[in-house]
């Protein structure tokens, strides 16, 4: 939304599309299923299951992105790639259970209205949105879901505020915070004992939200923060034939002056000069935040706990590598199909009661199962650090230790919350 | 080499086991084991506990068995998308079988003849006629097919599905799916119970094992482990091994660092064998005395003496083993 403020971009207009996946059903052989908090029973009873649809809204904020470097421009499919996969991955598991899921994409400018939007997929019998949404728009939609008994996954805000004070019963949030990625990056930082950093950042709101979660990571675990700038926008294309001649004189200016620090930290999550600080600061200094070595929910190199499979599957459906918001994306989507899989059912209220139970967990490939803080929604997981070609680490850090799962050192914890949900 | 150490032998070389080297308390037996990031495979002479070889293979080598009478290893070289034949005279590779793409575990059927694989990135299962060469099916299951079973009779299949999270019952005669069980999260491994009555299946993410009636295909008991001063998501069960008489089951449990036993009678964990880091696949040698574990992050594998359940020696193999496989010979 920022780029637009500068770049004059042109918003597509309204864009409406419908995008079903439909399964042949095949012939369905006899289906066992048990949830853990049930013994089996012999003899139960096993009624032939009837084929049911589990139909899912996407509403998407988007318009034609600019970054600073063309490598970062994001997909045309960011996110909804990411659903479409999992959708295909639910309706395989649902071949064996007659459950048929489908996915409805619909796209709005960023911050305008969703309500129309909601009210028609409403109207067409969608019970689950996911949303990649502003945080403003994401209440909105909030609002009109909750009276209509929707449930709402948020794909793509990292707002820590709609975990917070704006947080919401029937939201729930597979995208990670700020703070958690903050968290992730900061325990990194301090394991490798490099703990005095200097922190600039952008004169946007996101901008400076990301640094106030990264003064509140060096608070929490001991790094400091020595020095800070702000870099203020001032409105210049991202890219112009000869700037960089003029970008390799000025960074350096910039951070020159800066006290002695280990790492130079980056908060630019509006693409104004992030990318352009590594290898031209004043000081020999490694740089991290939002360039050079990054937190982020996914890494699209990640190989690990059998991540190559879904990278694979995700390469063989789109032709591009997975990202950040495919995956928080594909994990909401997965979590809808796990839980219509377990209950056996495709009611929205009985799939939505699965999600919220105590016990419930999905696999995403981060190495252990992710499960939801019960007291915000929050999917609990665990952030990758990596620069651009490879991951570096994941986070959180041996020796970081909490009395309930390692996983909430990363982000605002229970006791801290303004949570209240209703 | 056939040696038949006396009782006191055997009780001196469970105790010293490291500086024994050559009086270890079994018969010689050869281990194969897969090492998945350097793309060998190491064998190791199971008496004295000493690699006698390492074979250059296919890329990323993961699933390994080998022919019932020994003289063939079948290895699933996953990246290379092609299984392995290594001659275990000569250790060289003498022949390739069509697997399909990214084979990473397989079965082999009790005659010998059939090789039943799972395919991850396609979600099949792809049935191989070992002689002929032939493809004799392929069978959609679950999202990520990875672990695979086979009745004692030969006549049922279980292919578990790591997303879709599934025991999938697979009739060898039809090659169609009579059942599907639900199972805990990312199921990594089927195996039969000898006299055929039950197949435990674990679930890594979920962090339990399914003990499935073969009778019913229902779930009918579920095994949970707990282990002093490790958190729950650490405990993350993958292979599964029970022994010929059926009345143990050894568990091992990931990044847990440990191999459960447990009593198939009662369902209780008698034991936790701490062994070397990141424990996934395991195998019995052909006298029953010892279970072998592939310990990925420590690079070795650990010798488990089934008697007393004690660790009796670790030996450094390639980077991340991964499978086991132990001659038969």
């Amino acid at each position: 939304m920022f780029f637009c403020e500068h770049m004059g971009c042109v918003v597509s207009v309204f864009v409406f599309l419908s995008v079903s996946v439909l399964l042949a059903v095949l012939p369905l052989a006899e289906v066992n299923a048990q949830t853990s908090s049930e013994p089996g029973t012999p003899g139960q009873e096993r009624s032939e299951p009837e084929a049911s649809d589990v139909r899912l809204g996407y509403i998407r904020a988007y318009a034609p992105q600019l970054a600073l470097s063309v490598l970062d421009v994001p997909p045309r499919d960011e996110g909804v790639a990411g659903a479409n996969v999992a959708i295909s991955d639910n309706n395989t598991t649902g071949r064996f259970l007659g459950q048929k899921f489908s996915l409805d994409v619909v796209e709005v400018k960023p911050d305008s209205d969703v309500l129309s939007v909601f009210d028609a997929m409403a109207g067409r019998g969608i019970s689950t949105i996911l949303a990649d949404l502003s945080a403003g728009q994401l209440l909105t939609l909030a609002d009109a879901a909750q009276a209509k008994g929707i449930i709402v996954f948020n794909v793509g805000a990292t707002d820590d505020r709609l975990r917070e004070e704006d947080c919401r019963a029937n939201v729930f949030h597979t995208a990670p915070t700020r703070s958690m990625l903050a968290d992730g990056l900061a325990q990194y930082l301090i394991w490798k004992q490099w703990r005095r950093w200097a922190l600039i950042y952008g004169s946007h709101e996101r901008d400076r939200l990301f640094a106030d979660a990264l003064r509140r990571a060096a608070e929490r675990f001991g790094g400091e923060i020595v020095a800070e700038k702000e870099f203020a926008d001032t409105g210049t294309a991202r890219r112009t034939d000869s700037g960089v001649v003029q970008i390799q004189r000025q960074m350096p200016v910039f951070t020159q002056g800066l006290a002695e620090h280990d790492v130079l930290l980056v908060a630019d999550e509006s693409e104004v000069f992030g990318t352009y600080v590594p290898f031209r600061t004043w000081q020999p200094r490694p740089v991290a935040g939002t360039a050079g070595l990054m937190p982020s929910a996914w890494h699209p190199a990640s190989e690990q706990w059998g991540g190559t499979q879904i990278q694979n599957r995700f390469l063989k459906a789109t032709g591009r590598r997975m990202l950040s918001k495919d995956m928080a994306a594909w994990t909401a989507a997965r979590i809808i199909g796990e839980a219509a899989t377990r209950t056996r059912s495709a009611d929205p209220k009985e799939i939505a009661g699965f999600i919220r139970s105590e016990d419930f967990s999905i696999a995403a490939f981060k190495g252990q199962k992710l499960t939801f803080r019960q007291w915000n929604w929050q999917l609990r997981q665990p952030v990758f650090i990596g620069d651009g070609r490879s991951v570096v680490s994941t986070s959180p850090q041996e020796g970081f230790l909490h009395q309930f799962s390692e996983l909430d050192t990363l982000g605002i914890d229970r006791p801290e919350t303004k949570c209240v949900l209703k | 080499m056939q040696k038949r150490p006396t009782s006191v032998a055997i009780m001196l070389a469970t105790v010293f086991c490291g500086g024994l080297l050559g009086t270890r308390p079994a018969e010689a037996f050869m281990a194969y084991v897969s090492n998945e990031k350097d793309n060998t495979v190491t064998v190791v002479d199971t008496a004295s506990g000493t690699v006698v070889k390492t074979l250059p293979v296919g890329q990323r080598p993961r699933g390994i068995t080998i022919s019932h009478d020994g003289k063939f290893i079948y290895l699933c070289a996953s990246d290379d998308d092609t299984i392995e034949v290594i001659d275990t005279e000569t250790l060289q590779i003498v022949d390739t079988l069509p697997s399909g793409p990214d084979p990473e575990l397989f079965v082999l059927s009790p005659d010998g003849k059939t090789l039943y694989v799972a395919n991850e990135d396609d979600n099949l299962v792809t049935v191989i006629d070992i002689e002929s060469r032939d493809v004799l099916a392929e069978i959609p299951v679950g999202v990520e097919p990875e672990g695979m079973g086979i009745s004692p009779d030969g006549k049922t299949m279980v292919n578990t599905s790591e997303t879709t999270n599934m025991a999938h019952f697979i009739d060898t005669d039809s090659h169609e799916i009579t059942h599907n069980v639900l199972v805990d999260s990312r199921p990594r491994f089927a195996e039969f119970k000898p006299d055929g009555s039950e197949v435990w299946v674990s679930a890594e993410i979920g962090g339990t094992v399914s003990v499935i009636d073969n009778a019913s295909r229902e779930v009918k008991h579920k095994i949970t482990f707990e282990i002093a001063g490790l958190r729950s998501e650490a405990i993350q069960p993958v292979g599964v091994r029970i022994t010929a008489d059926g009345k143990k089951a050894y568990v091992a449990l990931g990044p847990a660092n440990r191999v459960a036993v447990v009593d198939t009678a009662t369902y209780k964990v008698e034991k936790y064998v701490l062994v070397g880091q990141r424990v996934w696949q395991l195998a019995f040698t052909p006298d029953q005395k010892t279970i072998i574990s592939t310990n990925g992050v420590s690079n070795d594998i650990t010798f488990i003496d089934v008697a007393s359940d004690e660790p009796v020696q670790s030996v450094t193999v390639g980077a991340m083993p991964w499978g086991v496989v132990v001659s038969p010979k």
